[in-house]
């Protein structure tokens, strides 16, 4: 019989913890199946966040350190500076990469360290029980937003793809989502050129991934992703903010 | 060899460099940015790396990765910078990864001032961030001791796999002196290999992880246990002191850095005036030598135990711990800058004489 779907070697053989219907497991597997068509995996170095995908140094098949919440990118580089011909990504949510850790993937960008930050907006923080995040879109409830997000009171969502494309450093910047098998095919696409851009050391490349949670939304698996086709692109446009290839 | 005239900053930095450090992550802070100053010229002339992070949090995140990637690294930074890394000292030393840390104090709280001062004696001996840890702190009282005890930082920190702390005043940092190289350089090449750090498995061997996090509480608790253990094993290992003409004396000064050295000159003037008095230095604050301390103290002869620092009085409780209470322990510093005088210290002696 030919198999025609398997586990990514890029994943670890164990059960994850993620919620069912949550769209990490997804992104977890398409940066695991990019790093195995590469080649890279025994090349590789991760760093996990902290968030629901803390776990993700016990998920991915390749040597992994976990971080401080926020501090992935610094941690990334002390990697990288060390290890220039490992590939290094890290990944990390919405409340560790564009709250308490912007100061870290900001300078991140500037210095155009050769990574690659595989980046989970969900619009909330999921592991701590959905507080609002600066992604979270206004009028969005969280349990720290019980009435919706105050544009008055907590400021609009942060879009971090095209703040970061403004960055000379910032090689591959590109928005993509997971909500239907058209946009996990063009999400791998993404994720995989980033990383080729890495190994060909054009420096520093981010994809950002609109993600569901279904737990914190308080949407069952399809409504959530329905929810986030409607109400999260608008604000979040898909597309590539940043391409050093396509410029002169 | 012969001696040369070194700027203490610049010193430190060298001396890492000749203890096989390749690796400096740091911040501009007074006094110590001569440190980074110094890296960023001769770490990459010595095939290593330097990079000036964006913030001392990035900069220890930065060792943390490093270190966890197997490099010999470094950081340093003075009180205010030393506050901001405390979150990725902790983390360190949950995640088992040496490194060395350098800490040119200056004077507190806050923003404070840049002169010298010992007020941060409390955050490196008792930890600055969360959980039970441990750092192992040196504490020397001149350049030439500095550069003597890099090397054994590197190795102590490697051998633990934990953080290994240089906790000097300003002084130090600012001050001139001549000083000799006496160890033959360390070749990174010549360092043991780390087979738990993460440089990819090539196929070969399971993932290594670097990591702080143990979920469940019994795991955690057993981590906990674990380090308490190797903790131990330091203390009963690594403690440092001197003494100077503590045996028959009538008045025992404690004191750690450039204190020691104002404690050494208050001993002179009351021995001038026919009192007898020696001077106990730790060497390692973290583990602190409570028992040789205690010993000293214990003579017949030594009738009050005065503790100088610069500081309002910090290292005085450790005193107290190693005295246990068989002589009257007294303290005398001066804080935020201001450097007590040997007179001013020869007089807290007499005082505790009850003159
Ligand atoms: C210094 C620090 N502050 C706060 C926390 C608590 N905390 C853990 S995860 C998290 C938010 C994570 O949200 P996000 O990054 O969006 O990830 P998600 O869970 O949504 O995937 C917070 C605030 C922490 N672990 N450390
Ligand atoms: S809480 Fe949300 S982000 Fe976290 S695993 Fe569950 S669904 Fe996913
Ligand atoms: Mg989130």
């Amino acid at each position: 019989m030919a198999i025609v779907y398997q586990r990514s070697k890029g994943l670890a053989d164990i059960e994850t913890h993620y919620c069912p219907g949550c769209t990490h497991g997804i992104i977890h597997r398409l940066v695991a199946e990019t790093l195995e068509e590469l080649g890279v995996l025994g090349n590789t170095v991760g760093v996990a966040p902290v968030g629901c995908s803390v776990f993700a140094y016990d998920y991915f098949n390749c040597d992994m350190q976990e971080a401080a919440h926020g501090r992935a990118p610094a941690v990334a580089t002390g990697i990288k500076r060390v290890l220039p011909d490992k590939v290094v990504f890290t990944y990390q949510g919405d409340g560790d990469l564009a709250a308490i850790g912007t100061g870290e993937i900001t300078h991140a960008a500037m210095r155009g360290e050769n990574i690659t930050t595989v980046f989970v907006n969900n619009a909330i923080y999921g592991m701590t029980g959905g507080q609002m995040a600066p992604t979270t879109l206004v009028g969005q409830r969280a349990t720290t937003a019980p009435l919706g997000r105050d544009k008055s009171h907590a400021g609009s969502p942060i879009r971090i793809a095209e703040m970061l494309a403004t960055i000379d450093g910032a090689a591959y910047i590109e928005r993509v989502t997971v909500t239907s098998p058209a946009n996990v095919m063009r999400a791998k696409r993404a994720i995989k050129k980033a990383f080729e851009l890495q190994i060909e050391g054009r420096g520093f490349t981010l994809i950002e991934v609109l993600s569901t949670c279904p737990t914190n939304w308080g949407l069952t698996p399809v409504k959530a992703l329905e929810w986030l086709n409607e109400n999260m692109i608008p604000v979040f446009p898909l597309g590539v903010y940043k391409d050093i290839t396509k410029e002169a | 060899m012969a001696k040369e005239l070194w700027k203490g900053n610049e010193a430190i930095a060298e001396a890492a460099i000749r203890a096989g450090c390749r690796c400096y992550f740091g911040y501009p802070i007074t006094p110590q940015s001569e440190i980074p100053e110094y890296m960023s010229l001769h770490m990459p002339k010595a095939g290593g790396i330097f990079l000036q992070s964006e913030s001392e949090i990035a900069a220890i995140n930065m060792v943390y990765g490093a270190a966890g990637a197997g490099a010999r690294v470094m950081t340093s930074s003075s009180s205010p910078g030393i506050s901001l890394k405390q979150e990725g000292i902790s983390y360190m030393c949950g995640a088992e990864l040496p490194g060395v840390i350098v800490n040119v104090m200056r004077g507190g709280p806050g923003l404070g001032t840049i002169q010298p001062a010992q007020g941060d004696y409390f955050q490196a001996t008792r930890g600055g961030g969360n959980g039970d840890y441990r750092l192992i702190v040196f504490a020397p009282a001149n350049i030439q001791e500095v550069v003597d005890l890099m090397q054994e930082a590197f190795e102590l920190a490697d051998r633990y796999r934990m953080p290994v702390m240089m906790l000097l005043d300003g002084m130090i940092g600012q001050m001139m002196e001549p000083i000799e190289w006496k160890k033959p350089p360390v070749s990174p090449d010549d360092l043991p290999k780390k087979s738990w750090a993460t440089t990819g498995t090539k196929g070969e061997r399971e993932p290594n992880i670097i990591n702080s996090l143990f979920i469940s509480p019994e795991a955690c608790n057993a981590h906990n246990h674990r380090l308490e253990d190797k903790y131990r094993r330091v203390i009963a290992n690594e403690q440092r002191y001197e003494t100077n003409d503590t045996d028959g004396a009538k008045i025992i000064f404690v004191a750690y850095g450039t204190p020691a050295r104002l404690a050494r000159a208050a001993a002179g003037i009351l021995e001038k005036e026919g009192i007898k008095a020696g001077v106990f230095r730790p060497i390692t604050v973290w583990p602190y030598p409570y028992e040789a301390l205690h010993q000293v103290a214990a003579q017949e002869s030594v009738k009050a135990v005065v503790t100088v620092e610069m500081s309002t009085g910090q290292m005085v409780d450790d005193v107290r711990i190693g005295v246990n209470g068989v002589k009257p322990v007294s303290f005398v510093g001066q804080a935020g800058g201001v450097v007590p005088t040997p007179r001013e210290v020869a007089n807290a002696a007499l005082k505790a004489l009850g003159r």
